[in-house]
């Protein structure tokens, strides 16, 4: 018998610790077709489960479990005469090297969900039960194989309705945002340690403070939490959708513009039903980006709802909006209407949309209405630059808005064009790295930003020469917050920092 | 042991030590009334202090004011007997401000010694607690090794280093609990018979030398300062002539003597097994972990005015004691001084602090309390904050009546008690000041605001003493009213004296208050601003103006404190009911799960310090006491309100 496999690293835990003695299975791969299906399971069963209803081609079924992490070529044999179900890969992966730190079993299986259901089913009949969304995660983080952050970002994996979204969420997984805060945590408590070596052990040969080296560290650290706190943005934006309004004059074809982007993508994901009806939002995939649609009720009522509802339904409109979609005739420009309610939306939140290009007033040797190519024309360019121009002086506001978008609703040119705008903007330039550690929750957001707030204040109490215990408040506050993150406590780090950094010793 | 019938004295209450937490038990205990025995090793050592000749420093001078505050000894005693005296940290703010006295070892134990004596309901016995009389995990008497029986169902212990104790020096170790006193072998295994645990610490202490062979020529001089007050809120110390203290520093011919005999350190050669403190590293240690410093500060420090003693902070050490000379004549300002008491190791059992509870008693056996170093801590101060807790609830216990147990937002000693049952020990413990959350409201100054209530209501205070501190809170009240309703306004003199003092003119008219948060403006200054422009603020002692002046500098720290306080009260004071089935929660991690089962711990607050309980831990344990249903659905009485 071959000893299992126990890596140094790896805290054991007896069997008896584990959190639970069920053994839970399901399938784990997307439903649809494909090649391989894989069935898992994982508990303490998970192996004698996989003696039974597996049969090696070589040796016996002593070998299930003979050596961890190791693929077996054979058969899931049926519970009552022992036939064949299917011919699969056998992996067996014994506690604690695995996901969840109990033995883990995964049957690679044909695809297709017959097969697959076929395996589950025979593996359920054997004492497993069918695991709940996220119960393997939930495992892991109860056995202490991952931390509070990697764990709220199992929920952002489940919950992924994007594939940029699970991109994102699976690197959180891997623990990027955990250790990005740690490091940043490590370097508050250094300087803590620094200032709380000086309080309490004031008579100790210690070095003077070097209060602007400290305060420049510290203001290093808040640097970086901004950076974390401008991903927060994305991060919603990726997990929870952006929330968009599409305004524009009456007939301007808002209308046509949702049903173009829905034609084309093809991908209303649901209606989630709200509160009240005004809340109910129509969602759509854009460019990798999720939008939620602000007051479509306004929009499927096929009239203009900043005229018909009132200024003042548009202004919350366009308030709770993360992106403004506005549409205008792109012979007409934008009306009053719409540029004073423009005049208060940040232009980095906004896009232009000229619609109707195909109804451009033909000019010389303009397209007729309807010609099928009129777009490969060379005056298109020039003139929708020229209408994009006008629009823009019109608001007032020329170097801050990027040039309308021509797009025509119901010929679907641009639309590719204005997905890729909108895509850029929510990622807002910052070429969003999906390996770089995100904010994925309100709560982690809020925690940063506290922490970043306290950092803030440490610097200007070190900057004033305010008294060190007193940046001390401000830096402990900062340490705490982040802490509460990675669910780490401040005083033990600091003792050890203090000894580790100081000879003290009275 | 010898066979002895249970025929014995009856005590309500026994102490076993006669230590600084010993003693502090004993007072507490015997002046609530309680009868009370202070069983002792030897009558002669009381109140000793073995190691270092000082009371107080930062974090520990806060606590020994605590102790003060509600009516132990320790401040009383040290203001009696100190030859030096001096604030630490004047350059810092007010909240980690402390006193630190250097005591004449003598006249401290002596003082100590007539207290004791002349206190009522307080017996002294000499001897040595050989087994504890425990059935049904209930304390029923004790055993002495010289077969008295002491029936008691309260048991405060308080060996200190005594629990087999091995003294080491060089390469030669042997029983001791000090030097040159006898161990206390028995009382480890019946402890442990019991079903308490056991752990095994080394603490050491540094030579001493006769201080007229060292040359203060070539050393820095380290005077007192006259100071107001002492450590007590109810004395004011009589005035005497100070001692100085000489600060040298360690050379490069003291590295190289460590150097080229840290073979026959006992760190090396593995005499020592137990784990010492960090804070106190001996030179060996020093010069093995930090090899960049060329230097380290050794304080020397007198013993007292009737010795030569000298006292080499900073030189501890167990090396061998020819090897001790050589490493004391390389230091400059030593060549010549003649070595008195060799420096030692000593190692010993502590009790594992995690088996008690708030209050000091054992999870395990009821009616056993315990305090000081045999709970894992150093330090006189520390000892003696258990002791006076432990001799209380003991106290307490006797009569039937609920624990009394100080919050970490309330003293230096609710935050000590609660990191020692809490989060354990993996060295001896030591009082920072950056283990309180709330270090800017649990200051040295106002130690008797905080707790002299509870002094007085325990029957540790008189009446008047309450009465002095409720009155100065009161006037304290007053003027600040009078100076954040009076207004002023630049008459030319104003703005000019704002100037003098390094800060700006005012331009619209403001509050007293207001210019009294400026850093610049001096509360003294303030008052005299005020009379001169006509108004009335009163005349006020100096304990009030200092009141006065910190509140309106720390405002909005404090306030921001207060307000965390007030966040966290809800969960920090919410009550586990204590047979709550830890083992049975969902949803928490392992590691959690195991900790909270085995420390049991009594709130919510407590358990959130629990080394790995996590938040989410506590975010799910709390929806278990709410599905738990209303029983201890309120605050714990247990926990002392202010």
């Amino acid at each position: 018998m071959v000893p299992r496999k126990t890596p140094a690293s790896e805290p054991h835990i007896e069997p008896s610790q584990m959190v639970t003695l069920e053994t839970i299975a399901a399938i784990s791969t997307a439903a649809g077709p494909g090649a391989i299906g894989i069935v898992r399971m994982s508990g303490p069963q998970a192996v004698p489960i996989a003696q039974e209803v597996f049969r090696p081609v070589r040796g016996g079924a002593d070998r299930v479990g003979a050596e961890s992490h190791r693929l077996l070529y054979g058969h899931i044999v049926g519970p009552v005469d022992g036939e064949n179900v299917d011919e699969v890969l056998l992996a067996v992966m014994q506690a604690p090297a695995t996901y969840t730190r109990e033995d883990v079993v995964e049957v690679h299986c044909h695809g297709g969900p017959a097969a697959q259901r076929a395996v589950l089913a025979i593996l359920l009949q054997k004492g497993a039960r069918p695991a709940e969304p996220g119960e393997f995660t939930k495992r892991a983080f109860l056995n202490g194989r991952i931390d509070l952050t990697q764990a709220e970002s199992v929920s952002s994996v489940i919950r992924a309705r994007t594939t940029t979204a699970l991109r994102a969420a699976v690197r959180q997984l891997e623990g990027g945002l955990g250790d990005r805060l740690r490091d940043l945590r490590r370097e508050l408590v250094s300087v803590l340690a620094e200032l709380e070596a000086g309080v309490d052990f004031s008579e100790e040969d210690i070095d003077d403070l070097d209060r602007e080296g400290l305060a420049s560290k510290v203001a290093q650290v808040c640097r970086q939490l901004e950076g974390l706190l401008a991903t927060a943005f994305t991060a919603r934006a990726l997990e929870e959708g952006v929330r968009t309004a599409i305004v524009g004059r009456p007939n301007v074809g808002k209308s046509s513009l949702l049903n173009a982007l829905l034609m084309r993508e093809r991908a209303i994901v649901s209606e989630i039903p709200g509160t009240t009806r005004d809340t109910i939002e129509e969602t759509l995939e854009c460019g990798g980006i999720l939008l939620r649609l602000v007051d479509t009720a306004g929009l499927r009522e096929g009239r203009d709802h900043i005229e018909v509802l009132g200024i003042e339904r548009s202004r919350a409109a366009l308030d709770s909006a993360d992106l403004v979609l506005a549409v205008f005739d792109a012979a007409e420009g934008l009306s009053d209407g719409d540029r004073s309610l423009l005049a208060g939306v940040d232009p980095g939140r906004a896009i232009l949309v000229a619609n109707k290009i195909d109804l451009l007033p033909a000019d010389g040797d303009g397209p007729a209405k309807g010609e099928d190519d009129w777009w490969k024309r060379g005056w298109l360019t020039r003139d929708i630059a020229l209408v994009g121009a006008n629009v823009l002086e019109g608001l007032g506001r020329v170097d801050q808005f990027s040039p309308p978008i021509p797009v025509s609703a119901t010929t679907g040119y641009g639309i590719d064009e204005l997905r890729d705008a909108v895509s850029r903007l929510v990622l807002e330039g910052q070429d969003l790295d999906l390996e770089e550690p995100l904010l994925a929750t309100e709560r982690q957001r809020h925690l940063t930003e506290e922490a970043h707030n306290h950092g803030q204040q440490a610097v200007c109490a070190l900057e004033e020469g305010l008294s060190d215990e007193l940046v001390s408040e401000d830096l402990r506050a900062a340490i705490v917050s982040l802490g509460a993150i990675t669910g780490e406590s401040i005083v033990p780090d600091l003792i050890d920092e203090i000894f580790a950094r100081f000879c003290i010793g009275k | 042991m010898k066979k002895a019938s249970k025929e014995g004295l009856q005590y309500e209450v026994v102490v076993a030590g006669g230590g600084h937490a010993g003693v502090e038990a004993a007072l507490a205990s015997s002046r609530m009334g309680r009868r009370t025995a202070l069983v002792t090793l030897s009558v002669d050592k009381i109140a000793l202090m073995p190691c270092n000749p000082a009371i107080g420093g930062v974090g520990k001078g806060q606590l020994t004011r605590e102790i003060d505050a509600l009516g132990g000894e320790q401040g009383r005693n040290i203001d009696k007997a100190y030859i030096q005296i001096k604030m630490l940290n004047t350059s810092k703010g007010p909240a980690v401000r402390a006193l630190r006295a250097q005591a004449d070892k003598r006249l401290y134990e002596d003082s100590m010694k007539a207290v004791l004596s002349a206190t009522a309901n307080l017996e002294i016995i000499e001897g040595e607690v050989a087994r504890v009389d425990v059935s049904r995990e209930t304390l029923r008497g004790l055993w002495l090794h010289d077969g008295r029986y002491l029936a008691t169902r309260t048991f405060v212990l308080a060996s200190g280093t005594f629990l087999r104790g091995k003294v080491i020096v060089g390469n030669c170790s042997y029983p001791a609990g000090r030097v040159g006193e006898l161990p206390a072998n028995h009382l480890s295994r019946s402890l442990e018979e019991a079903g308490i645990a056991l752990g095994r610490f080394q603490s050491a202490t540094p030579p001493r030398v006769d201080g007229r062979t060292i040359d203060p020529s070539k050393m820095i001089v380290q005077p007192g300062e006259e100071l107001r007050g002492g450590f007590s809120h109810w004395e004011t110390p009589a005035p005497r002539t100070q001692v100085p203290c000489y600060l040298t520093y360690t050379s490069a011919n003291t590295h190289q003597t460590v150097s080229e005999h840290l073979h026959l350190s006992p760190l090396k050669s593995g005499t020592v097994s137990g784990k010492g403190p960090r804070y106190c590293p001996s030179i060996d240690r020093k010069i093995i972990n930090f090899p960049e410093k060329d230097r380290h500060p050794v304080f020397v420090e007198p013993e007292g005015a009737t010795t030569h003693e000298v006292y080499l902070q900073g030189l501890t050490t167990s090396l061998p004691v020819h090897v001790q000379e050589l490493i004391i004549s390389a230091t400059p300002g030593l060549e010549r001084a003649r070595l008195i008491r060799p420096g030692y190791a000593v190692e010993y059992d502590y009790l594992i602090p995690e088996q008690l509870t708030l209050w000091l008693e054992s999870k395990t056996v009821s009616g056993l309390f315990s305090a000081g170093q045999v709970n894992g801590t150093s330090g006189y101060e520390e000892a003696a904050a258990q002791g006076l807790i432990a001799g209380i609830n003991a106290a307490l216990s006797a009569r039937g009546v609920e624990p009394f147990i100080l919050g970490r937002d309330q003293a230096y000693i609710g935050v000590l008690i609660d990191d020692l049952v809490t989060k354990g020990v993996d060295e001896p413990y030591r009082m920072f000041t950056s283990r309180a959350e709330y270090r800017l409201l649990l200051r040295h100054d106002n130690a008797d605001e905080r707790l002299a209530e509870f002094g007085q209501r325990l029957g540790l205070l008189e009446e008047a003493q309450l009465q002095a501190v409720e009155n100065r809170r009161h006037q304290v009240g007053e003027l600040q009213a009078f100076l954040d309703s009076t207004t002023l306004r630049d008459d030319g003199q104003l703005n000019a004296e704002l100037e003098s003092m390094g800060t700006s003119p005012i331009s619209e008219p403001q509050t007293a208050g207001q210019l009294l948060r400026r850093p610049q403006v001096a509360l003294l200054d303030l008052m005299r601003m005020l009379e001169a422009s006509g108004h009335s603020p009163g005349r006020y002692d100096e304990k009030v103006l200092e009141q006065v002046e910190i509140r309106a500098r720390y405002d909005g720290y404090i306030q921001r404190q207060l307000a965390e306080i007030r966040r966290h009260r809800a969960t920090e004071h919410r009550a586990i009911p204590p047979g709550f089935a830890f083992d049975s929660i969902e949803g928490i991690t392992v590691e959690a799960r195991d900790k909270l089962t085995r420390l049991r711990p009594a709130t919510l607050g407590q358990a959130s310090r629990i080394a790995g309980v996590s938040p989410a831990d506590i975010s799910v344990l709390l929806l278990h006491l709410h599905r738990a249903g209303s029983e201890g659905a309120g605050t714990s009485a247990a926990i002392s309100q202010p």
